[in-house]
């Protein structure tokens, strides 16, 4: 069993008792401790199931790429899947349950998917489930859905909150261990900015646990120094808890701040994302141990050699009271010899390896009185939920089994692999090792930056450096470099001498025994998270998945949580075997960010609720929020729908609304619209290029509705033009349209008529503008006083400044409803009173605000286009009957060319008409008119879609506009638009302009 | 994400703060040109291995469109200049064949 040994635990304060629950039992840890330690210290090592098979699965390893003790922590708001039990910072209150199972991690019905596991080989999803056809969707997914996925999603909303920093360096050293630290000093030395990220709650990586001396001192006591001399430094940031996310182009680096998991009572964010921008960055990120590849690998306590001894030395936890070491290298001695000194019993060290002489390490471990067997390996592992022995077999054989040895925990290592992620995030290309049997950084293939020169080195274990007196000099070396590399000088200083013991050659093992048969085989592990056995990975080369990023996809090796950070390398070797090739031929799949997972709610950070987006608001705004307005977003703006009056829906508020501005007066807030003031000596040439009809001929005092398109000649904005004075036009935009087309139009003046004289400005927001709309607009804008209004003063496409209530204004008679209608814009901050000044005139002439959808439906009875509802980027000018807009008096506009492009010129494009349902009701929107016969992939042929429908008050039946084949020509023909409710509506052809067609009404 | 300097005004700044507007130096084509000149106007581009000119605009900053010489495979940044040319500068074209030998300006399909 495992459990808290008497002494030990470099990391804990014993005096502080931790109460924690795992499903549902409570716990005691002690402060310092991880998830992980706080279970095996409790004797919990089964810790979940399996994805596919729901073996038991144990503690692995005791960092980030532990593959299996994934757990659920906390509840409701603060509901989190799939966290890792070994980075879980232990405290108190912690709430962890188990993942994978059902009903209980001690019994999972599940678990028969092992006992089937001869019949579910790799690719068996993709071989099952594809026939029958209709099976797929009603049994198949199902099924699948309610299997798949570790862990789950959580309901509720999350109730903490999140932050993003953005930072600047010259040198970023991701990770705080002997390696980092040595390289952050001697950049910092230069006077170069340097930010130091470590994903641990602690300084010294791995170098604390394994020993050695730094120039005579023990090396945890020089991590120690290390930070109090980079703490002193101001040119240098230290952070613990933050991980190197991603590294990615010039520079970027994302890191991963955890601030608040392991003191969740604590106030502030809990995750912070830095958006890092270094010169130059460092990855001191170390090395990841690698399991071996025997039979029954993964039953509970069989763990990586490395983690066994960090959780003696750093925990005080013993994994097991007798444990076998099994090894392909001298590392794992190290535990076999911690182990020993902390009273335990370690039967026998079973190493695959066979050497002339003993390295140092091994002559210890015989001198602690240690069983060292060389040449031999695991056959198998006896038990199911716990280890109970191993089968010992010679490593060279087939799996013979020599001798039982009774254990209860297995140490195995099969030698280390630099953690390249980051180094190859942004492309740094990689170089097989023979020696270490490892992928290693290939420094002279680095990622390059915007100056093309390499802007990350690699530093250390991550440079697949591993005495200690290598990664000194190689750290130090790095960090001179990065500052060098960033402008600064670093003096000639040597770097600090290491002392460590030397080791022996390790030697490559991908199988235990390498003649291992079928049936063990069958059992041995590579992929814990995703149960992927060596025969799996045969299977997919035998079946021709020969490329590696394809061998991944069909055996699901090195996916999900994990990214196969132990599973890989061993995968990749049984794979290079399977397809008789060295491993360098097969590669690696890609390595992506981020390094582990990171929160959602870290990347968005801020952004959420209220400040996910700005809200654009009106002068005018808060009355129409006093006034009953229903919102809808229109861009950033926010405009009224509908003003609702107690007892109303929206609807009856819509066609209160709709009426009104027909009977009496309506008021609409069109401060939203575009303005765009085009000024200069050549305003009047330019906008004859943007608009489709000709605005150079415009008169002072005139206005003008204009079309524009873009150069492939379709719609893209309407409005209408203001001439101000000969060289000054304003131009109106849609709502959404402002920035666009001032964009649109600055891209054509700066990169294409850079010679022509015209400036144009967004003057969109100083003004307040208001639609003053019906037949008793006049009398409204005469009751207020001032400037003359009458027909002949003011006529219907002109605009005057003047005076009126006292403000100063613009008046534009224009109209986009048919009635008689002035559009009056005053200061911005003149706009609310302005508005309620028209609201007190207004009483009396029955006055009331409209909203959007009304304004659609007034526009919609008189045939009026809308750019997005008519036009949607697809659609010309000649579409919707809009010749006469088309200037052919102009050489060249924008779109003249493309309108002359044969499918522009096709007869057969879809016309704007009117239509009208049989019965009045309204026809859906976004219908599609059927016609006969079916197409090439089977489908009904069509011949027009809906734009536009509306329930008209005024006319007091549904109205529709449409894009009909041949529309135009077929007046008085129905046509059929099957909705998606299953009912067919039937709809007549006419004219679009349903109200007023001769325009007598906007014209008094 | 990349950085790139605006050489209008001169700030060197995020790739967000910019916005990418496509292939540098395209001739127009209007009334008058030859259907097969039109298409090529409006939707060939070129799709380099290597050395590409393309246009930015400093959208979030000074507002001014610029143009871009680029590696596409390394994302090495060349130089910047304005938009108000129809060919790259000289000593632009002389630092890239200085750095990829056998360059040269619209030398490429």
């Amino acid at each position: 069993m495992s459990t808290r040994l008497a002494t030990g635990g470099r990391l804990l304060n014993r005096g502080d008792v931790i109460r924690f629950s795992f499903n549902g039992q409570t716990l005691k840890g002690v402060q310092g401790d991880t998830l992980a330690s706080a279970l095996l210290a409790n004797d919990q090592m089964l810790v979940g199931r399996s994805f596919k098979y729901h073996r038991p699965r144990g503690i692995v390893a005791a960092g980030p790429e532990e593959p299996n003790a994934l757990v659920n922590l906390g509840s409701e708001g603060a509901f989190e899947p799939n966290q890792r039990a070994t980075t879980t910072e232990l405290f108190e209150d912690l709430t962890a349950t188990s993942q994978n199972h059902w009903p209980s991690l001690e019994f999972d019905v599940g678990a028969i998917n092992a006992k089937l596991a001869r019949f579910m080989p790799a690719g068996f999803y993709y071989k099952m489930f594809i026939h029958p056809r209709p099976l797929w969707k009603h049994v198949y997914e199902p099924f699948i859905r309610q299997a798949a996925g570790l862990g789950k999603a959580p309901k509720g909303r999350d109730a903490d909150s999140y932050e993003h920093f953005y930072a600047h360096c010259d040198v970023l050293v991701v990770g705080g261990g002997i390696a980092g630290l040595t390289a952050a000093h001697a950049a910092a030395q230069t006077g170069a900015r340097v930010i130091v990220l470590e994903q641990t709650a602690h300084w010294g990586g791995r170098a604390p646990v394994d020993g050695g001396t730094v120039d005579g001192l023990p090396v945890d006591k020089v991590v120690d120094d290390l930070v109090s001399a980079l703490i002193d430094m101001p040119n240098v940031t230290l952070r613990l808890r933050t991980m190197g996310a991603g590294v990615y182009d010039h520079g970027y680096v994302l890191g991963y701040e955890r601030l608040t998991d392991h003191a969740p009572e604590r106030a502030g964010p809990r995750h912070r994302l830095w958006r890092i921008r270094a010169g130059h960055t460092i990855t001191a990120t170390g090395a990841i141990e690698r399991p071996l590849s025997f039979a029954g690998n993964d039953v509970p306590g069989v763990m990586l050699a490395a983690s066994v001894r960090d959780y003696a030395v750093n925990f005080g936890v013993s994994v097991g009271d007798r444990t076998v070491v099994v090894t392909n290298n001298d590392d794992a001695y190290r535990t076999a010899i911690a182990l020993n000194d902390a009273g335990l019993t370690v039967p026998a060290i079973l190493d695959a390896r066979v050497l002339p002489v003993d390295s140092p390490l091994m002559a210890a471990a015989k001198t602690a009185g240690i069983r060292v067997m060389m040449g031999h390996g695991i056959a198998r592992v006896m038990g199911s939920k716990r280890v109970t022995g191993v089968a010992v077999c010679a490593q060279a054989g087939e799996g013979a089994v020599l001798e039982e040895i009774a254990c209860d925990a297995v140490a195995m290592s099969g030698g280390w692999s630099p953690v390249v992620h980051l180094w190859s995030h942004c492309g740094g290309k990689l170089f097989w090792d023979t020696d270490f049997a490892m992928f290693r950084p290939d420094v002279d293939k680095a990622p390059l930056g915007a100056d093309g020169r390499a802007f990350v080195s690699p530093a250390g274990a991550a440079n697949g450096h591993f005495g200690l007196q290598e990664i000194l000099g190689d750290a130090h070396a790095m960090g001179q470099g990065a500052a060098r590399a960033t402008g600064f000088k670093p003096k000639n200083t040597a770097a600090p001498a290491g002392d460590s013991i030397e080791e022996a050659a390790m030697a490559p093992v991908w199988l235990m025994p390498q003649g291992a048969g079928k049936a063990l085989r069958g059992k041995t592990w590579l992929d814990y998270q995703n149960d992927v056995k060596v025969s799996d990975v045969q299977l997919a080369a035998q079946e021709g998945f020969e490329s590696v990023e394809h061998a991944k996809r069909y055996t699901t090796l090195g996916m999900a949580t994990d990214q196969g950070k132990l599973s890989n390398i061993n995968g990749l070797a049984i794979l290079s075997d399977a397809l008789d090739q060295p491993i360098p031929q097969t590669g690696t799949t890609t390595f992506r960010p981020p390094y582990t997972p990171i929160s959602m709610g870290a990347i968005g950070g801020e952004a959420r609720g209220d400040v996910f987006q700005p809200i654009r608001r009106t002068p005018m705004h808060d009355w129409h929020d006093e006034n009953g307005a229903d919102w809808e977003p229109v861009g950033q703006w926010r405009r009224p729908y509908a003003y609702v009056r107690s007892g109303e829906t929206v609807h009856d508020a819509v066609m209160r609304e709709t009426q009104n501005v027909r009977e009496n007066l309506g008021l609409l807030d069109a401060s939203t619209l575009g303005k765009l003031v085009v000024k200069g000596p050549d305003a009047g040439k330019f906008l004859d290029m943007l608009y489709t009809n000709m605005m150079s001929t415009l008169k002072p005092g005139k206005c003008r509705y204009g079309l524009m398109c873009d150069e492939n000649g379709f719609l893209i904005d309407d409005g209408v033009v203001a001439r101000i004075d000969d060289q000054t036009f304003l131009c109106h935009t849609t709502t959404g349209g402002a920035e666009r087309i001032h964009a649109h139009m600055e891209e054509w003046l700066q990169t294409e008529w850079w010679d022509w004289q015209v400036y144009v400005a967004n003057v969109t927001e100083q003004y307040a503008q208001v639609a003053v709309v019906g037949p008793n607009a006049r009398a409204a804008l005469e009751a207020m006083g001032g400037m003359d209004v009458s027909k002949d003063a003011l006529g219907f496409m002109e605009w005057a400044d003047g005076t009126l209530g006292g403000f100063d204004v613009r008046a534009y008679r224009i109209s986009f409803s048919g009635e008689l209608s002035y559009e009056i814009a005053v200061r911005a901050s003149e706009g609310q009173a302005f508005w309620d000044a028209l609201m007190a005139v207004g009483a009396a002439l029955g006055v009331m605000p409209y909203g959007t959808e009304a304004l659609h439906i007034l526009r919609a009875e008189k045939g009026f286009i809308m750019i997005g509802d008519e036009t949607d980027g697809t659609v010309i000018p000649q579409d919707l009957g809009l010749h006469w807009a088309l200037s052919k008096k102009k050489d060249d506009y924008l779109g003249k060319r493309a309108h002359l492009r044969s499918h522009m010129a096709d007869p057969n494009r879809w016309k704007l008409v009117g239509l009208l349902t049989e019965d009045g009701s309204v026809l859906p929107d976004g219908a599609y008119a059927v016609a006969d016969g079916t197409n090439a992939n089977g489908q009904r042929n069509m011949q027009g879609r809906v734009t536009s429908s509306y329930h008209s008050p005024n006319l007091g039946k549904g109205i529709a506009m449409g894009l009909v084949l041949h529309g135009p020509d077929r007046m008085g023909e129905v046509l059929a638009f099957p909705g998606t409710d299953g009912k067919t509506y039937k709809a007549r052809i006419v004219d679009p302009v349903f109200y007023d067609p001769d325009g007598e009404k906007q014209n008094v | 994400m990349l950085i790139l300097t605006c050489p209008c005004c001169g700030v060197t700044g995020e790739e967000t703060e910019f916005h990418a507007g496509g292939e540098a130096h395209l001739t127009r084509f209007g009334p008058g040109s030859t259907d097969d000149d039109f298409e090529s106007y409006l939707f060939m581009r070129e799709n380099p291995k290597g050395v590409h000119f393309e246009r930015w605009r400093h959208v979030y900053g000074c507002g001014k469109w610029f143009h871009a010489a680029r590696c596409t495979t390394t994302l090495e940044v060349f130089g910047t200049y304005p938009a108000q040319t129809l060919a790259p500068p000289q000593e632009l074209c002389d630092a890239i064949s200085a750095k990829r030998p056998g360059w040269s300006w619209r030398a490429l399909s």
